[in-house]
């Protein structure tokens, strides 16, 4: 079914989202943007200790990386 | 009675908080790794990976050891979960994260699965799969068979449960040497007999608030008298096999010395707690409060005694 041939009343998604964040969205108070920037560095940064746990290991391993044991 | 299903059956547990966005901040999240149980993990955990013949590079060990955390705070996330509505009528649990409703219990269940999915794959990954494996049966067995089945059903649960807390050493041991033997077994056996006579001592002037819960612990179902009685036959048990690693000859005199000095103690302890009355309560808080310096105390010198100077030769090498 094309874009033309859609039934009255059916409206896109994207129209949809536009509406509730212009008009009824969540709107979040300090504490919990406070909350949310927290979280989110702490998410950053294990990510980043992961990454360099698995970067060093790579070189504790050296070529060796491949093999593990069972 | 007996509470047949936990993650909030009610679906009233920080109902007014699901509409709005989460207030959980990372202090909420690390609680709900139950740190202090974490630190008991990663020690006993160490204990075994330093005991352990073979060669490990500290960077390695280090992974180890960091996985084996993360999958104890996987644990302890995943029971903190389940259990929000027992947590939120017990006093001592009240005051957890998802009863207070500041981590939806969505969050919490996710934040476990994902720290467990970690650690494991990491710990295959980087270390070896044996290990891994062990990892994932300590979580799915702490959260499965004991959070979701035991825990709610029978006065035995602390004692099969204690498996769980069993386990590091052994995953530790494995870590290094990718088997198993008879050494990290006994160390298996010795958190596992501890295990008892250390939360029945905390049931035993907690009674109030389990029943309350109605968690099926030994002194809400059997008594006082019948859980003084088991504390002390599981004592007799525990003081024998924390001397067995120096009977068969695994460590030194000082070893052989603490744990018969530490059992002792341990026994008489354990002999106040079936002589004492109610409510006096004094000897139970006494031995809880003992029993952690036991444990605590035998795997330190297990690890000065046998570990220290492997870990040394390791960090040299």
């Amino acid at each position: 079914m094309g874009w033309a041939d859609r039934p009255a009343g059916v409206v896109s998604i994207g129209t949809v989202m536009n509406e509730q964040s212009d008009d009824d969205g969540i709107v979040l108070t300090e504490a919990q943007k406070r909350a949310r920037r927290s979280r989110s560095i702490a998410i950053a940064l294990a990510l980043g200790a992961l990454v360099i746990l698995f970067y060093v290991m790579t070189l504790v391993k050296g070529p060796g990386v491949l093999i593990r044991p069972i | 009675m007996l509470v047949s299903k936990g993650a909030d059956p009610s679906g009233t547990l920080a109902a007014s908080s699901l509409a709005e966005p989460s207030l959980a901040t990372v202090g909420d999240y690390i609680v709900l790794m139950k740190p202090r149980v974490m630190s008991l993990v990663v020690f006993t955990a160490l204990v075994g990976l330093a005991v352990a013949p073979g060669s490990l590079h500290p960077v390695t060990a280090f992974t180890a050891l960091l996985c084996i955390a993360v999958g104890a705070g996987a644990a302890g996330a995943l029971n903190m979960w389940y259990d929000a509505d027992v947590d939120a009528v017990m006093i001592r649990t009240s005051r957890r994260p998802v009863p207070m409703g500041r981590v939806r219990p969505g969050e919490a269940l996710s934040f476990g699965l994902m720290l467990a999915g970690f650690a494991v794959v990491t710990l295959g990954l980087l270390v070896n799969w044996l290990a891994a494996a062990l990892l994932a049966f300590t979580i799915f067995f702490y959260v499965v068979i004991y959070t979701v089945w035991l825990k709610r059903s029978t006065p035995q649960n602390i004692v099969i449960g204690g498996a769980a807390g069993a386990f590091p050493p052994m995953i530790g041991w494995v870590a290094v040497t990718s088997s198993l033997s008879f050494e990290p077994v006994l160390l298996f056996l010795i958190i596992f007999f501890w295990t008892p006579p250390h939360f029945w001592a905390l049931a035993l002037y907690r009674a109030d608030d389990y029943a309350r819960a109605g968690i099926p612990m030994l002194p809400v179902v059997s008594g006082d008298a019948s859980t003084r009685r088991h504390i002390l036959l599981y004592t007799l048990v525990l003081v024998p096999l924390g001397t067995a690693p120096w009977l068969f000859g695994y460590t030194g005199p000082l070893y052989g010395a603490t744990a018969a000095l530490m059992g002792v103690i341990m026994l008489g302890l354990g002999w106040q707690v079936l002589r004492e009355k109610r409510p006096a309560e004094r000897a139970s808080r006494n031995l809880f409060a003992f029993s952690i310096l036991y444990l605590f105390l035998l795997f330190a010198v297990l690890l000065v005694e046998r570990g220290w100077g492997g870990l040394i030769v390791r960090l040299a090498s």
